[in-house]
């Protein structure tokens, strides 16, 4: 349907074709969480896989801060509609993590959970291949914690919200569990270049 | 918010559009939605070029659920604002916007979660904290409520005919202003906290929204006063 009297105001091509449908560029970076940023005490901070309830692996961040470390550099998606472009990004992927921990990921399902009780749903196959990392530095710094620091998910091809801030650990599970926003509405994928924002998108 | 049925674009016709500040409009919209809204949820709005050309943007809901099929969104018009502008100079009753929604369920407010209800407002953020208080007013007028709301200057103040009424005339609700350039004006800061922390008493649930610094600062402020973590939801504006 035609809105009366809207013309808009296009992007330029190159940028238009970077952006997934219904997006917008911001310059900016953009703050969204559900509640007050987490106070987390780098000496008690610790990344735990779990299978289950079933502790599997779990690191301190000495021990995180050693592992394999890989950069990415892209564009993220968030599903209130503001895109960024370029964001540069440095941790350790969960393939390397799933190798320093000497195993196989367990199920293909998983949630992603936070320090702030957040939880978060992914099928590994959308972390692996070099699809995802535990990110610990933005733009050359260590994340601030409005960002999610000192450690986030980060799943550039999904919409954001999948990146969990202050991410403390990946819990395995059976089946595809549907995390917090997933419970309200929000889709169980999250592909920004399907518009998968909410269910039967 | 029902997760399990689509939430679909429906076409809802502009049936009032309204000064209600010098930079804000209210647009009231019929909506025939499947499902209840909560207060604080929001819509996604959608606008087409004639090329095809489409923009969305989300905007909370500042009406109460106690009034079914109709909503009122309060836009503020943003510099260079791209579909703001439109809201502000175009649109005009009987127009249609594509639409979806009820959105969000974590910054909502149902009678039945009690208080006292502790609500933070910066600005514009103040629209989803106003369909909490219209709907406390109608369904639970004993729980105990206040809105500190922070904004420039008097005239900025969104509905304040109405806050200032609901201040006198509701038992129950207590309204605090910080006028930032206002002379003699003032922050929300610790002091101010603590104010509303003394007269409202320890609130079971915190709403706090606003532009980016706004919510960072006053949710730490929260924090540093005792509000327990978990009992404060907060939303963001400016992305």
């Amino acid at each position: 349907m035609v809105t009366r009297g809207f013309t808009g105001r296009r992007p330029p091509r190159p940028e238009a074709e970077r952006l997934p449908p219904g997006q917008y560029l911001t310059e900016d970076f953009p703050v969204l969480q559900l509640g007050p940023t987490p106070k987390i005490d780098l000496a008690r901070w610790r990344f735990t896989l779990r299978e289950g309830s079933r502790p599997l692996k779990s690191w301190t961040w000495a021990e995180f801060e050693a592992l394999p470390r890989t950069r990415w550099k892209g564009d993220i998606h968030c599903v209130t509609k503001w895109s960024k472009f370029d964001t540069a990004w440095e941790g350790v992927t969960i393939d390397d993590l799933l190798a320093a921990a000497g195993i196989a990921a367990p199920t293909p399902y998983l949630l992603a959970e936070g320090y702030d009780d957040y939880t978060t749903n992914v099928p590994v196959a959308d972390l692996t291949g070099d699809k995802a990392m535990v990110a610990t530095r933005y733009a050359g710094e260590p994340i601030t914690p409005d960002h999610g620091g000192p450690a986030r998910l980060l799943v550039p091809h999904l919409y954001f919200w999948k990146s969990a801030k202050w991410v403390k650990g990946l819990r395995f599970t059976q089946t595809d569990e549907a995390g917090f926003w997933e419970l309200r509405g929000y889709h169980m994928v999250g592909d920004p270049w399907r518009e998968q924002r909410f269910t039967g998108d | 918010m029902d997760a399990t049925r689509p939430l679909t674009w429906q076409d809802a016709t502009i049936t009032a559009a309204v000064p209600e500040t010098p930079r804000v409009r209210r647009l009231t919209l019929a909506v025939g939605w499947d499902r209840p809204f909560r207060a604080g949820q929001h819509v996604d709005v959608r606008l087409t070029a004639p090329d095809g050309y489409q923009a969305q943007r989300s905007y909370s809901i500042a009406s109460s659920p106690a009034r079914p099929g109709t909503i009122d969104l309060l836009i503020e018009r943003l510099d260079d604002g791209e579909v703001s502008g439109f809201f502000a100079d175009v649109a005009e009753p009987g127009d249609a916007i594509e639409l979806r929604g009820p959105i969000g369920g974590a910054f909502v407010w149902d009678p039945g979660m009690g208080g006292p209800l502790l609500l933070v407002g910066g600005g514009s953020g103040v629209v989803p904290l106003l369909a909490m208080l219209r709907h406390r007013a109608e369904a639970a007028p004993d729980v105990p409520a206040l809105l500190l709301y922070s904004a420039r200057s008097a005239d900025e103040v969104i509905v304040r005919d109405e806050l200032i009424r609901r201040d006198a005339w509701e038992p129950g609700f207590r309204l605090m202003l910080a006028l930032t350039r206002a002379p003699g004006g003032r922050r929300v800061d610790a002091g101010r906290i603590a104010e509303a922390l003394a007269a409202l008493g320890s609130p079971a649930h915190t709403f706090v929204c606003g532009g980016n610094p706004f919510v960072s600062a006053v949710s730490d402020l929260l924090v540093e006063a005792g509000v327990p973590a978990r009992t404060i939801r907060t939303e963001r504006f400016g992305g």
